[in-house]
């Protein structure tokens, strides 16, 4: 079973192949077909594998060598797959939201003229992103990463007749660009030092090699840091999240949300030990998370846009998943992707139902009502706000957030963080149900344009019970004790079975605190938006009010900050450089010959005397030049 | 006699070598460019006489009766080449002939 490792990132490479050699001339339930299918065939391969996997556990992991890609000055990186507990993880969450996020797709973009390019390019992203994930060394991972990169900018900038949507794709692809810049040079600076990119064989020569906190590890990290911060859009290079909303939604939902973003989440789990060995970056790590968690909450809360806001409410999960890495908490971070896979792609498929009906609005207060009108879809969007919330008990966020929260504040100095996560937590559970009030209760005030289907349906659905049921993998002592996830990461991360007696008392305090912040949000939420409607329009308007809500509205700033930053300077530079400083040389060449030509056909006159006159001259050189030497 | 230094007549021959230069590149009308061909060629000619006179062989006077000959046919086709021109650009100034320009 597990000898199939090699088919869950071909089948979906195979289908981009088809699709974009084929694409244009098959029919479109053929595209739907192979664009679908080479996903759910991905999702089945992964089934089996994992089911192998589980039963009979490999060992450390099982790796599965293809070839050779170069072989250069000792230099061997393989085309080579690693699968271990994370890595399982990780597949079954991507194909599985994959094949729901497709099979969406069908139905959903429908009408569109682009329709192959549109599944060619999902199946390209998601052949990448399993590249990615399943990579056993850190160039064949960069190769993944790349790929979906690119992938990103292909489906931001899907409708490029619209050139805002091309800035918007433009503008992700440079901003992750500078992270991953960061990231190459981080791999430079490990194959110098280490002598080798294989994760498992670098990480082990590290943790010989290199001493806790000393400056090759810190280097390492930082830089790594630095490709993971752009990939997951997190501080300072979130700008472009927001504005990759300009894309369909499917593609939201799948890139943006569930997996592409957390790409950097998985390459600090994975190259854990460079992280452990320098703690300042750890630090680091999670005071970006808590700020990033807390500036994203505030910005979703102003957000009319219902898109936006679920851009911003990506970014500030995120920013929790840093936290827990940030504070060595591997399993919980990993553990909040997976609900969080499920409940934000959720959201977003529903919203792109709403957007769909009301005939492409996507300003949360031009709807309402919406409730009647779309029963499933206003179920499954509640669903999922609620476990953005993380509602306590029920809801799956509940369950990894809390245990974010838990291993936060029982780390060192996690008090402060701790605190940014609970009130990260009330703001979230506010902007979440804000959400659903404003687009489901109150008046309805459009009449439907399009009724969602059974393909758009059923994603819905499936996702909504996950985002239930999805956290019951993994229950805390004070509610039974069930670690099914953390038993099986376990094993990747190094950690012993059972580090340190749970502190019962703490756990349960901190669970009674989460459970009243989320409470506490969805009630604000009530309050503001469907008891006193007027009450949120009188606070934003205030003189403290207005300018917070302006701050928020455009993402503290940020872009105007870049703006002023770089990208006038590099305008400004451009103009300088107008007349092309560096092509001097070249052009400089073909202009001398330029001149050397005018000049000597200055000399074909016709006229026979001249000629003449050179031949002479021409003698009397020679015969000079013979004489004389 | 007495005795003619071989460097004057060699000197006597490159000038007039170089007269008839001038005048092939100065003068404009075909017949006078011909004419002064002709006395580069008899320049030539003296050259080889007052190098024959040197060696005291006769094979300079008999390259002096070649010449003569070469000359001769050359100057026939030279003319039937005026001619043409003549017929074709109804004038003998040389700068007519200058379609070969650019």
């Amino acid at each position: 079973m597990l000898a199939l490792l090699w088919l869950i990132p071909t089948l979906p490479l195979a289908g981009f192949l088809i699709l974009a050699l084929a694409g244009a001339r098959l029919p479109r339930p053929v595209i739907a077909g192979v664009g679908v299918g080479s996903v759910g065939l991905a999702a089945l391969v992964t089934l089996l594998v994992g089911a192998g996997f589980i039963s009979a556990p490999p060992g450390e992991a099982f790796t599965q060598i293809l070839w050779t890609w170069l072989d250069v000055g000792g230099f061997r990186p393989q085309i080579a797959l690693y699968l271990d507990p994370l890595a399982l993880v990780m597949i079954l969450v991507v194909t599985f939201v994959s094949f729901l996020i497709h099979l969406y797709s069908t139905e959903y973009m429908i009408d569109d003229p682009d329709y192959s390019r549109f599944f060619a390019v999902m199946n390209l992203f998601v052949a990448s992103m399993l590249v990615l994930v399943l990579a056993d060394n850190l160039l064949l991972l960069y190769l993944g990463w790349e790929g979906v990169g690119l992938c990103s900018y292909l489906l931001i900038g899907f409708w490029y007749s619209e050139p805002a949507n091309g800035r918007a794709a433009r503008k992700a692809f440079i901003v992750t660009r500078v992270g991953d810049t960061a990231m190459a040079i981080g791999l430079f600076l490990l194959f110098a030092s280490l002598g080798t990119l294989q994760i498992q064989e670098m990480m082990e020569a590290a943790s010989e090699q290199w001493a806790v906190g000393s400056a090759p590890a810190i280097a390492a990290a930082a830089l790594l840091l630095g490709g993971a911060v752009g990939k997951s859009g997190q501080l300072p290079l979130q700008t472009w999240l927001p504005d990759a909303m300009a894309g369909p939604t499917p593609v939201s939902a799948l890139i943006h949300a569930a997996t592409m973003v957390t790409a950097g989440v998985y390459l600090i789990a994975r190259t854990y030990i460079i992280f452990s060995l320098a703690p300042v970056v750890l630090t680091i790590v999670a005071v970006i998370g808590a700020v990033t968690l807390l500036m994203a909450g505030f910005s979703a809360l102003v957000q009319t846009d219902i898109k936006r806001a679920l851009a911003y409410s990506t970014i500030s999960q995120i920013g929790y998943m840093f936290l827990a890495l940030g504070v060595g908490a591997w399993t919980a971070a990993i553990f909040h992707f997976m609900t969080h896979a499920f409940f934000k792609a959720l959201l977003f498929l529903a919203a792109g139902v709403v957007i769909l009906a009301l005939h492409h609005e996507q300003d949360m207060f031009k709807m309402g009502g919406l409730r009647r009108q779309l029963p499933v879809t206003f179920w499954s969007f509640l669903l999922g706000a609620a476990s953005l919330a993380a509602l306590p008990l029920v809801t799956a966020g509940f369950y990894s957030k809390d245990f974010i929260l838990y291993e936060v504040f029982i780390s060192e100095g996690g008090l402060w963080l701790w605190l940014a996560g609970l009130v990260g937590a009330i703001i979230t559970a506010i902007y979440a149900f804000r959400m659903v009030f404003l687009t489901f209760f109150g008046q309805a005030k459009n009449h439907l344009d399009h009724r969602p289907g059974l393909l758009v349906k059923l994603p819905l659905v499936v996702l909504a019970v996950l985002s239930i049921i999805g956290g019951f993998v993994e229950l805390p002592v004070t509610l039974g004790g069930l670690h099914l996830f953390s038993d099986l990461m376990g094993g990747t991360f190094g950690l012993p079975a059972e580090t340190t007696e749970p502190a019962i008392g703490t756990e349960l305090l901190l669970q009674i605190a989460s459970a009243i912040a989320a409470l506490a949000g969805v009630y604000i939420a009530y309050l503001f938006y469907r008891q006193r409607p007027a009450l949120a329009g009188q606070l934003a308007n205030s003189s403290l009010g207005r300018p917070l809500h302006r701050l928020w509205f455009i993402g503290w700033g940020f872009d105007w900050l870049y703006d002023r930053l770089f990208v006038q300077p590099y305008y400004w530079l451009a103009q300088v450089n107008k007349g092309d400083l560096i092509d001097l040389l070249p052009s400089g060449i073909a202009r001398l010959s330029q001149a050397l030509y005018y000049g000597l056909s200055r000399t074909q006159t016709g006229n026979v005397r001249l000629y003449a006159m050179a031949i002479a001259l021409g003698a009397v050189i020679t015969i000079g030049l013979v004489i004389l030497l | 006699m007495a005795a003619i230094p071989v460097e004057h007549g060699l000197f006597l021959a490159g000038i007039l070598f170089g007269l008839g230069l001038i005048g092939v590149l100065v003068r404009r009308n075909v017949i006078f460019m011909l004419l002064s061909i002709e006395v580069m060629l008899n320049a030539a000619g003296l050259a080889f006489i007052v190098a024959g006179a040197q060696w005291g062989q006769v094979d300079g006077q008999v390259m002096f009766v070649f010449i003569l000959a070469v000359a001769a046919a050359e100057v026939a086709v030279g003319l039937a080449l005026v001619l043409q021109l003549y017929s074709r650009f109804k004038t003998l100034d040389s700068d007519a002939a200058s379609h070969l320009r650019g």
